[in-house]
């Protein structure tokens, strides 16, 4: 099986990405080199952009798993199905903000279509069952997804409007686009916020949450409000999808390493808490990013640049399983759990 | 003798036929299914001690398979560049390969497994998967051995009394390590290790109770899975003579436990039946289309939804209460 045709991340220390507007090392290297804590501060801002991309994927994750207890491994196929509307609505039309409409449209569409066809059925199942039925979503739609596109990236560029970069106090200077989608998921998060802590659909998402059967027989939908909250949660990683298909290029198999670091991250957070999807996602993007920029020029300084670089660069990847394992083992549960 | 039993010798026959009748039709390249067949089946007599017998879902035993898929090639690209691997000559033979192999599949098992075995259910799919894909990262930036680009095994190792370039021969070598896989599984299966380790599957309250802690339980028969799974990849490795990174990758993993369900969880004859199906969904599919993956992921819908207990189950019924 050839899944892992793309183990590009959508960090923004990986290479592979076509990030115009953001100064190269070239560059940087010739006007003798921002002051360090510019450097800080970019990266954190880079970090906080991971973060907030992680939170979508996970806030959907987590909520699915918190009212359906259902381990949903095709999130990821619904986060390239979002970036895949969005780049070819937006190559067909020429907007990208139409592109962004079809791919909250599209996910929300395929995510209700799973959950009518396959995935209500595995509710009542154990987790094996469900990890096997969403592996084989997973193989079902990265096919499907390959023989309508074609095995070539799409591409997908950034909106004129949010093109270049400002100026941020300390010297730096940072891509529009990504302060942009850092803004847009700091607003998703609070509207997902008020929509669980004060409107009806949110309460009835929090009264399946502790319980399914009593709201069942209160008279609540429950298969409709089971669809809404699939749909819901796909919307979530379509857009988070679309967003970073700006950044790095739009192709099968986008989806699963995000999967993966969401998965650390609801672990962290401790699963079906959004709270702490919220701050899991915020620790791991800036530890990732960080860590990748960082840990290698630290242990430069201790073990001489030779083998701080081959060392640095596994470590720096390991880093965030580092900390999981860590957080793990003083709260097994993770660090906001819904039980504890 | 049950049918589940008869079944087992059935297919373990049929398998190491293949090889010969084969050769007798003059399609030597089945051998190599045969081969490939039998490695897989063996992997996943691994994880299904983990899985089947003790419920513990592990989305991760990709990491123990490219373990022994390192080790193979670590010790082939030693011998082939007569440099000594950790102070040591070591000889390019399998045994040592699979010594190796299972050592460091069993301390890396020890050490995620005591932390991701404080949790179960979801955490502990996930958990397994992360862990897995740590080692993944690491593999990959680790320039020394391949990195991204894997590691080739110019020369296959050596077994003593064959040779393990002619592709019967591994077969042979294979066969016999699923068999003995197999015999391991049956033994812990009825053992009084195995009856704990049912029994914290099936309800861990009552095992606790009746004074047996399910953790060490749990983390022995983790290990235990991991250094078979992990011998399994060395031979995967020995092979198709390259120990690559995807041996690691997660889509492993599902692949391990797709074997598993396709066959029936926790039945001895389920990995057998499971990897022979697989291997020819994945040759006779593979040659209608390209896209033979998304009716793969069609027909495994299908037996999840509907065909529960596998191909060992369809045929031998549910499992005895033995």
């Amino acid at each position: 099986m050839n899944l892992v045709a793309s183990r590009e991340r959508f960090s923004p220390s990986r290479c592979g990405e076509k990030d115009r507007a953001k100064p190269r090392d070239g560059e940087r290297a010739s006007t003798s080199g921002p002051p360090l804590s510019a450097l800080v501060i970019e990266q954190l801002l880079n970090g906080v952009q991971l973060g907030v991309m992680l939170f979508l994927m996970a806030a959907g994750l987590t909520l699915i798993f918190g009212v359906m207890g259902l381990i949903n491994l095709a999130h990821g196929s619904l986060y390239m199905v979002g970036a895949f509307a969005c780049a070819s609505v937006a190559a067909a039309t020429g907007s990208f903000w139409l592109g962004l409409l079809a791919s909250l449209a599209a996910a929300a569409a395929a995510g209700a279509i799973v959950e009518m066809v396959v995935i209500r059925r595995l509710y009542d199942r154990d987790h094996l069952d469900q990890v096997l039925a969403t592996f084989a979503l997973i193989l079902v739609f990265s096919e499907g997804t390959r023989w309508l596109f074609g095995s070539f990236p799409l591409y997908l560029d950034i909106p004129p409007a949010l093109m270049g970069a400002v100026a941020l106090p300390g010297g730096v200077h940072y891509p529009v686009y990504r302060l942009a989608i850092i803004l847009a998921g700091l607003a998703v998060a609070l509207g997902l916020w008020l929509l669980i802590s004060s409107t009806r659909l949110g309460m009835r998402i929090r009264a399946g949450e502790s319980d399914r059967e009593m709201i069942g027989a209160l008279g609540v939908d429950i298969r409709t409000l089971y669809t809404v909250v699939f749909a819901l949660g796909a919307a979530l990683a379509g857009l988070a999808g679309a967003l970073v298909g700006a950044l790095q290029s739009v192709q099968v198999g986008m989806g699963e390493p995000v999967l993966i670091l969401a998965f650390v991250v609801i672990v962290i957070g401790g699963i079906g808490s959004i709270k702490g999807a919220f701050v899991g996602a915020l620790l791991v993007g800036i530890v990732d990013t960080m860590g990748r920029i960082f840990l290698p020029q630290l242990l430069s300084a201790l073990l001489g640049p030779a083998q701080a670089a081959s060392l640095g660069g596994a470590l720096s990847s390991m880093l965030i399983y580092i900390v999981m394992a860590a957080i793990l083992a003083f709260r097994p549960k993770g660090l906001f759990s819904a039980g504890a | 003798m049950t049918r589940e039993r008869s079944l087992t010798f059935v297919l373990l026959a049929v398998l190491l036929a293949l090889p010969f009748a084969a050769q007798a039709l003059g399609h030597p390249f089945y051998t190599t299914l045969a081969t490939r067949m039998a490695i897989l089946a063996l992997a996943a007599v691994g994880l299904n001690i983990a899985l089947g017998l003790g419920g513990l879902v592990s989305f991760g035993h990709a990491a123990f398979f490219g373990i022994g898929g390192y080790a193979a090639g670590i010790v082939a690209t030693h011998a082939m560049n007569a440099e000594p691997l950790l102070g040591l000559e070591i000889p390019a033979s399998m045994p040592v390969v699979w010594l190796f192999a299972a050592l460091a599949a069993g301390i890396v098992a020890a050490v995620t497994g005591s932390i991701s075995l404080r949790t179960s259910g979801v955490y502990f799919i996930m958990i397994t998967l992360a862990f897995a894909q740590m080692i993944f990262y690491f593999a990959i930036s680790w320039k020394a051995y391949g990195g991204e680009d894997g590691l080739s095994i110019a020369m296959r190792n050596g077994f003593p009394g064959l040779n393990t370039a002619v592709p019967r021969d591994l077969f042979l070598v294979a066969f016999g390590l699923l068999l003995a896989g197999l015999l391991a599984f049956w033994r812990i299966r009825v053992s009084r290790f195995g009856a704990a380790l049912q029994a914290a599957r099936q309800n861990e309250l009552r095992v606790a109770a009746v004074g047996i802690e399910p953790f060490p339980i749990r983390l022995v028969a983790f290990v235990l899975s991991a250094v078979i799974t992990a011998v399994a990849g060395a031979m995967f490795a020995e092979l198709n003579r390259f120990a690559s990174p995807s041996m690691l990758a997660w889509p492993m993993s599902g692949e391990l436990i797709v074997l598993i369900i396709l066959g029936g969880t926790g039945r001895l004859a389920g990995p057998v039946a499971g990897a022979m199906l697989y291997v020819m969904l994945e040759y006779w599919l593979g040659g209608f289309t390209e896209r033979w993956q998304l009716f793969l992921g069609l027909m495994l819908l299908a037996v999840v939804l509907f065909a529960r207990g596998g191909v060992v189950g369809l045929v031998a019924g549910k499992p005895g209460n033995g």
